[in-house]
């Protein structure tokens, strides 16, 4: 590690991982955003981007300076064909012109903040190299965890616009031919149209929100009692909750199946909505009883003193504290029916009755086209985003709360 | 408590007609979640028990039945009612069969199956046993009076009445370890939970590091950092079917943009297909695991990093720590135990995994774990009785990850 510790070493060694790391962002980013091909080019970039960070070290320069600077040289380097990124016969001049432009100006800003505090070329404090690397391994670390959550969702969601001769001409092209207009969303209307996803929806939703009303239902007394009253058991039962919650829904499904299909609740809503309250009504007592824990049992004495039942101290005091924790359950609970797959696809066979994950099941076969998939895709999952990013307080606290479960 | 000996002693012991209440009032609370709890775990748990020793296939879950097919044959003198009955079941004997039906108005009967006994129109025919796979026949010579087809129409028009009795195989006492012998021979068994063991460790560990990793990058005020941690979260709380369809698409070999892509930056020559090779699609699947879930351990983490103490960290910066020496030695074993706990609950739950690798390969090209293998058995083989057997493999596991859970890590996180 110490040899590590000059000047001379760490910046160049950053500078071309790097420069490397933003090349190949920048290639990919153009690619998907244009169609045209754009590459990375590894030796170049690698050495462009040592020679950068050795500059850096040395000489010291100012953030605009440095950034239109390496702007100005990446576009040079672009012309005469050695450049960092580089492009396929087809790629438009001007695209690789801008790209290159814009390299230059993120790689020297960047490599600016991440080597700008080093004193020079010669040996380094532990301090300065580390905070050098940190910064480098943040500065990667944003870029590969923006990348690899957003990729699969941005594919899903040009998927569907696209048509399938698209599709297969070029995988990478994800421009979005704005000329099209309303026909961009042809993927769309069918499935409303001929795949009935409309029922699917309201299906899916009411089944959510029945879940979510019965489980409360059921485990607001349930995680009261646990927490509140004193019983024999009580610590056995409290474990029982965890160990329940623990049990694999494939195990259960199995005689669930064979239930169904003896007592004909099989292919029924109602069987579904049977079922679903019981898969997250011990999440929910395990979250609910953890708030209710912590909530101040002076002010439930008080009322009990005040002649108030057990019961109605509950609906009177202990619900309204503990509101923001009933909808962190409710989001969660929710979210649990409406992602909900296994039970759907083993109990449900009629369409009529499908749900929304059940129906995008049956999209999945050769004759249909790919672009339905992943508009079936997207219409399941912009809801549930649309529901977490409103209340995103709200679901991070159920989350952390209740959430072991996958 | 009342002591008639003397003065009390102390103050009352035992369970007193308050406590008596609360309790009273705890269990009529607990019950309707109890009763239903147990409806529907516990009796399936049992269930799946006692399925697993029977030798049981899909098509048993209904039972043996008898089945009548009723046709107006012949004509003139050899006209009759035709009824030929078989048994529903390949194996099982039917005992007691009895038809009955009744004859239209245009029809009388001539002669009979001595086996029947009329009442006016109505008759029964008593058939005795049909053995698995048997049949049998019931003949009534009958007279016409009338259109034929229209006869016919009311012949068929009514529906014979069939019962008998049969033992069901879900609820006789007939028991076999035959399953438990099947899924236990063979290199099958081993492969699959060679498979498991893979997948649970690698994915449980993978979804860790990637999102302690997370949590460090977030660990900070920044414009932007709300956005990015609903950003990050997307993974976990989409619907699986979603995304894993999308991955599916991504990295399709013949037109996914991931091979696309390896093929423009001259990373790869042909395609490659990523769920279907061997030892590739299981590395998918795992990293598709660590992919939906390290949001997960993200937020736990992070959770726990906010609640460390500051002043810790001005110590150590007063007494010239580095910021890797910083984390190595103070914040690694602030988060040891939060890690500890999520590893073993993500690998309990990563173990009972079922619907990504499911969807992603349906268990082909050497992804199948025990919880695809209870699937596969039960509905692809149409074994129910080997599914079961190996539910109760998974469920034993299970028992053995929660016995060790209970007894080192939840004291530790109050969990």
């Amino acid at each position: 590690m110490s040899r590590l510790r000059f000047g001379y070493v760490t910046g160049p060694v950053l500078g071309a991982l790097w420069l490397f790391v933003l090349a190949t962002t920048l290639a990919v980013l153009m690619s998907f955003a244009t169609g045209d091909p754009f590459r990375p080019a590894g030796l170049w970039s690698l050495l462009w981007g040592a020679a950068l960070g050795l500059g850096l070290v040395a000489l010291h320069l100012g953030k605009w300076t440095v950034s239109l600077a390496t702007a100005a040289a990446f576009i040079l380097l672009a012309v005469i064909g050695i450049g960092p990124v580089a492009s396929g016969e087809t790629a438009s001049t001007s695209w690789k012109l801008v790209g290159s432009g814009a390299l230059g100006l993120a790689a020297g800003w960047s490599l600016q903040v991440i080597l700008g505090h080093l004193p020079g070329l010669g040996t380094l404090t532990r301090h300065e190299f580390e905070e050098a690397v940190i910064r480098f391994l943040t500065g990667f670390g944003y870029i590969f965890f923006t990348a690899i959550v957003a990729i699969p969702f941005y594919v899903m969601v040009m998927t569907s616009l696209k048509n399938q001769s698209e599709l297969i001409q070029n995988p990478l092209d994800f421009t979005i031919d704005l000329s099209q207009g309303w026909g961009l969303f042809r993927s769309y209307v069918e499935l409303f149209a001929d795949f009935n996803f409309g029922n699917y929806l309201w299906t899916s939703f009411y089944v959510s929100v029945l879940t979510v009303f019965l489980t409360l239902a059921f485990s607001i007394p349930g995680a009261y009692a646990v927490a509140r009253l004193r019983f024999r058991g009580r610590a056995a039962f409290s474990r029982s909750i965890l160990l329940i919650y623990m049990v694999p829904m494939i195990v259960l499904a199995l005689p669930i199946y064979i239930a169904f299909s003896m007592t004909g609740l099989r292919n029924t809503i109602f069987g579904i909505v049977l079922i679903y309250p019981v898969t997250t009504i011990p999440v929910a007592l395990y979250m609910l009883q953890g708030y209710f824990r912590g909530l101040p049992a002076e002010v439930e004495e008080a009322g009990l003193m005040d002649g108030l039942s057990r019961l109605a101290v509950i609906w009177k005091i202990t619900l309204p504290l503990s509101l923001p924790a009933l909808a962190s359950v409710s989001l969660y609970v929710f979210m649990i029916a409406w992602n909900e797959f296994l039970l759907a696809f083993m109990l449900l066979d009629d369409p009529s009755k499908f749900t929304l994950t059940r129906g995008i099941a049956s999209l999945n076969s050769s004759e249909i086209p790919r672009q339905h998939l992943m508009a079936g895709a997207v219409v399941a999952t912009v809801p549930i985003m649309a529901l977490f990013l409103g209340l995103e307080r709200f679901m991070t606290k159920g989350l952390t709360a209740g959430s072991v479960k996958g | 408590m009342s002591d008639s000996t003397g003065p009390a002693s102390g103050p009352p012991r035992g369970t007193g007609p308050l406590l008596k209440r609360e309790a009273r009032l705890a269990w009529g609370l607990l019950f309707p979640t109890l009763a239903i709890v147990s409806a529907v775990v516990v009796l399936p748990l049992l269930a799946i028990f006692w399925i697993s020793f029977k030798p049981i296939g899909l098509a048993d879950l209904r039972p043996p039945a008898p089945v009548v097919r009723e046709s107006l044959r012949g004509s003139d003198d050899s006209l009759r009612l035709q009824y030929r009955v078989r048994n529903s079941s390949q194996s099982e004997p039917i005992t007691g069969v009895t038809l009955s039906d009744s004859l239209p108005d245009s029809l009388t009967v001539l002669t009979a199956d001595p086996r029947c006994t009329f009442e006016g129109a109505d008759f029964t025919c008593d058939l005795g046993d049909l053995d698995g796979g048997g049949r049998d026949e019931v003949e009534i010579f009958v007279a016409l009076q009338g259109d034929e087809d229209a006869a016919e129409e009311a012949a068929e028009g009514t529906d014979p009445r069939m019962t008998g009795r049969s033992t069901n195989i879900l609820t006789n006492f007939e028991f076999t370890l035959e399953n438990f012998d099947r899924i236990f021979s063979g290199d099958e068994f081993w492969g699959v939970l060679g498979v498991t063991i893979f997948y649970t460790v690698f994915g449980t560990l993978g979804a860790l590091i990637f999102g302690l990793f997370a949590a460090m990058l977030l660990n900070k005020e920044f414009r932007g950092q709300g956005i990015l941690r609903g950003l990050y979260l997307f993974p976990y709380v989409a619907p699986v079917i979603a995304v894993a369809f999308a991955w599916i698409i991504l990295f399709d070999p013949f037109s996914g943009s991931a091979n696309a892509l390896l093929i423009q930056m001259g990373v790869t020559t042909s395609s490659i297909n990523f769920f279907g090779e061997r030892p590739l699609a299981l590395i998918m699947v795992t990293v598709f695991e660590i992919w939906r879930y390290f949001p997960l351990s993200f937020l736990f983490i992070l959770a726990r990093m906010q609640s460390i103490d500051t002043d810790m960290y001005e110590a150590a910066d007063m007494d010239g720590a580095s910021p890797f020496q910083k984390f190595w030695y103070l914040s690694l074993p602030q988060l040891l135990g939060i890690l500890s706990v999520l590893f073993l609950l993500r690998f309990i739950w990563t173990f009972n995994k079922f619907d990504d690798i499911f969807l992603l390969t349906g268990g082909n090209a050497g992804t199948r774990t025990l919880t695809v293998n209870v699937y596969e058995q039960a509905f692809a083989i149409s074994n129910i009785g080997a599914g079961a057997a190996v539910a109760v493999v998974v469920f034993c596991c299970l028992v053995l990850f929660s016995i060790f859970f209970f007894r080192y890590v939840s004291q530790e996180e109050g969990l």
